[in-house]
């Protein structure tokens, strides 16, 4: 516990973040780690060392604990972040923005599914569990919700002619078939289950879901780092940034996946 | 402008505004355009003369296929559609050969789910004037035919609500009151004895009973993700108490039916006629079907929903503070714009997705990837070779030995032997040999000399009993006598084959 740092105390802040970026490696599982983990989080230098040299590589560390290690979340324009753009690979270029709005989507429903009340989000101890279908249903069922809402109203709201980007996200959402077949019997990836399929198995390369079953077309369980990847950085900063656009929506204690329409978001 | 006279084109046209009619017109019409399109299309068809199908026809067969598939977990499968919808097809041009009915089927069905377009849906444009006056042109998506996913992973087909309207036609209207108006005069059709109507109507009170059954499976699904989604104080019990209501007369009204064109079947005299009363019959049964299915889940909705109740209430206090992600994030988003939506959702999934370790190219590595060859594959694979299949041989029950031992022991040279001496010499060698050698006597007793001369068999081991007993340790019977006679090649076959006993003076060695 020294005030001065050495080269070797570099070395070893850069192999804890080296560790960090192999989501799969746990403490539990890996002398090194382990005493790594516990030096973090005993000497305060140690740490500082650390936050500094993930800064310089364009990474922040959300949290380092003896259960998943060090997590660690790509700052923007980081070597290391998850590229949007590759990852909705699509062929025509027309759809690339519809196409990237509904994989970002389909991971923040993912996550609301994993966490469908605040408290979930909260709680350090709670597993979620979350499957293909269920995503799919409960997004279309909001999207019937917001359809049924603008029904009400006297307007006519079908989407102007010529405006595709004017268009409500919910309406691409629902429009988009759930399942459609192919000629080789497998899933097509275009529709929004193998988008959702696709996020998942994702997630779980990343470390951050594990699988758990086949039912409902692949059920998986949440992993802590998952939750503190959600919490601790997601979930806020794209609150932030609806914070930016206006869109304002009050929280209530329970959380809103129950509440009967979508009223309470209202702007 | 604004100066010339009342018809000024720039003037607010505030009597269009609010004429919704048009735009629901408008909307109808669009959905009949995948029917038309089909055969308006039909002439690019490149595989058949496709001029003898009436296309649309068969797209309206197969929603119709569709539509009676349905029920409440499922609809119908690609497969089984086209299998349906063969007979169909091949009524219209019947000298076609059967491989033609199916592509053409499969090509319809391709066409109503519009298997090309990304949404797999329609999209028509219309034009209205909005509430200020101003004429704008707007979108309304549409589908036909839905593919879904069944529990069991399998696709399946339901038909649209926009489908089943125009199939069907004008079923904007309330369903309890055009279902009592189908069953009066369906009752009246068939008195008066026109089946036929009386068919389209028993059908048309089916697609009812579907639409009634769909509404409550969506409330239920709904009900199952949260029970505050669906009003279940008043709504869903009036339902179905509606429900209800509707399954006791209808059953009581189908039952009575029945009764009638049953009778009308079994005294039709005209063929014609008691074919159309037969799948009247079939129709209705199935309508009752149904209902009892209908009915059953009916019983079960309250159940459901105390269940769901039980399950979704079950929440603790709020610990500390957290972003509620479905109502703060998920549910904004929907109602953004895409334009708007576009960087929240690429912050969360940059936040969401961890990170991905980069690749650094190295020089020398590189150049070693970039010089191998590309490794060679068949996207097909090996071929798989076809194996031979032959059954295993069977395990000898007696070893070369002991078959060895045998042979040595009936090279009989001198005078024929008893079984016994045989047995007790054969004991001798080997305790398994005894019953080979038991065995190969009792095989000699009535020999097939005929083959053994057409083979040409120098000798052969012939077994006769004499009436004397058998006194053995292990074996009982007649102690046979066992000699080896030498065949002849002179004498004639056929003298031979004459009889059993010939041989016994002729072929037997002296004894």
């Amino acid at each position: 516990m020294s005030e001065t740092i050495r080269t070797a105390d570099a070395g070893d802040a850069a192999r804890l973040i080296a560790l960090g970026l192999r989501p799969k490696q746990r403490p539990s599982r890996d002398l090194i780690y382990a005493d790594l983990v516990r030096r973090y989080r005993q000497d305060p230098v140690f740490a500082d060392l650390v936050e500094a040299v993930a800064a310089g590589l364009g990474l922040a560390v959300l949290a380092v604990t003896t259960q998943s290690g060090a997590v660690l979340a790509a700052m923007s324009e980081s070597a290391f972040e998850v590229k949007i753009d590759e990852y909705a690979r699509r062929v025509s270029l027309r759809d690339r923005n519809v196409e990237k709005v509904l994989h970002g989507l389909i991971h923040l429903a993912v996550a609301a599914l994993c966490f469908p009340r605040p408290d979930d989000l909260a709680d350090d101890t709670y597993v979620g569990r979350v499957s293909v279908e269920q995503v799919d249903q409960v997004v279309r069922e909001a999207c019937r919700m917001l359809d049924e809402a603008t029904a009400t109203t006297e307007e006519n709201a079908d989407p102007l002619h010529g405006a595709p980007m004017l268009e409500q996200v919910w309406r691409v959402y629902a429009r988009r078939p759930s399942a459609a077949a192919t000629k080789d019997g497998r899933l097509a990836s275009d529709t929004t289950r193998g988008m959702i399929t696709k996020a998942l198995r994702f997630l779980g390369d990343q470390g951050f879901l594990q699988a758990a079953g086949d039912e409902g077309g692949g059920t998986f369980r949440t992993t802590p780092r998952y939750q503190v990847q959600v919490r601790e950085l997601a979930a806020e900063q794209a609150f932030d940034e609806l914070l930016a656009l206006g869109v304002v929506a009050a929280g209530s204690p329970t959380g809103s996946l129950q509440r009967r329409g979508p009223q309470a978001a209202d702007v | 402008m604004g100066e010339i006279d009342e018809s000024d084109a720039s003037q607010p046209l505030s009597g269009w505004g609010g004429d919704e009619g048009l735009g629901r017109r408008l909307k109808a019409l669009a959905c009949t355009a995948p029917l038309h399109d089909l055969d308006g299309r039909k002439s690019r068809l490149e595989w058949a003369d496709a001029a003898a199908y009436q296309m649309a026809e068969v797209g309206l067969q197969a929603i119709d296929q569709v539509t009676i598939a349905m029920d409440f977990d499922h609809g119908a499968s690609h497969d089984q559609v086209v299998r349906r919808l063969l007979p169909f097809i091949a009524a219209q041009a019947p000298d076609r050969v059967q491989g033609e009915y199916e592509r053409v089927a499969r090509w319809v069905l391709e066409c109503l789910i519009n298997v090309g377009s990304l949404d797999r849906g329609f999209r028509a444009v219309y034009g209205v004037f909005g509430a200020d006056g101003a004429y704008r042109r707007r979108t309304f998506d549409f589908k036909l035919l839905i593919e879904l996913l069944s529990p069991e992973g399998e696709v399946y087909l339901r038909t649209s609500d926009e489908a089943i309207n125009v199939l069907v036609g004008a079923l904007d209207t309330d369903v309890e009151s055009a279902q009592i108006a189908a069953e009066v005069k369906l009752e009246n059709l068939i008195k008066r004895g026109r089946l036929s109507d009386a068919q389209v109507a028993a059908e048309q009170a089916r697609y009812r009973t579907v639409q009634y059954a769909e509404v409550l499976r969506r409330k239920m699904e709904a009900t199952r993700r949260d029970v505050r989604a669906v009003d279940w104080l008043n709504e869903v019990p009036d339902l179905i108490a509606e429900a209800l209501d509707h399954i006791a007369t209808r059953y009581k009204a189908e039952n009575a039916i029945l009764a009638t064109i049953t009778q009308t079947r079994d005294e039709a005299e005209e063929p014609d006629h008691k074919r159309r009363a037969a799948r009247l019959v079939e129709v209705v049964r199935d309508c009752i079907r149904r209902h009892t299915q209908l009915q059953a889940r009916l019983q079960t909705a309250g159940q459901t929903f105390r269940a769901e109740q039980d399950r979704q209430q079950f929440a603790g206090p709020p610990q500390r503070a957290a972003v509620d992600l479905f109502g703060q994030l998920l549910v904004p988003l929907l109602r953004l714009p895409v334009a708007a939506a576009g960087p929240p959702t690429a912050v969360f999934f940059r936040a969401v997705t961890g990170t991905v370790q980069p690749t650094a190219p190295r020089l020398t590595s590189l150049v070693d990837m970039l010089l191998s060859p590309p490794r060679e594959r068949d996207p097909l694979g090996e071929p798989v070779p076809e194996p031979e299949l032959a059954p295993p041989a069977d395990p000898d029950r007696f070893s070369g030995d002991l078959w060895d031992h045998a042979d040595a022991l009936l090279e009989l040279t001198g005078a024929p032997r008893r079984l016994s001496g045989l047995l007790a010499e054969a004991r001798s060698i080997d305790p398994g040999l005894p019953h080979l050698v038991a065995l190969r006597s009792l095989h000699a007793v009535s020999p097939e000399i005929g083959v053994a001369l057409r083979q040409g068999d120098p000798a052969l081991l012939v077994a006769v009993d004499d009436g004397t007993p058998l006194v053995d340790i292990g074996f009982g019977g007649a102690d046979l006598l066992v000699d080896v006679i030498a065949l002849s090649a002179a004498v004639p076959p056929e003298s031979v084959l004459r009889s059993d006993e010939e041989f016994d003076t002729e072929g037997a060695r002296p004894a």
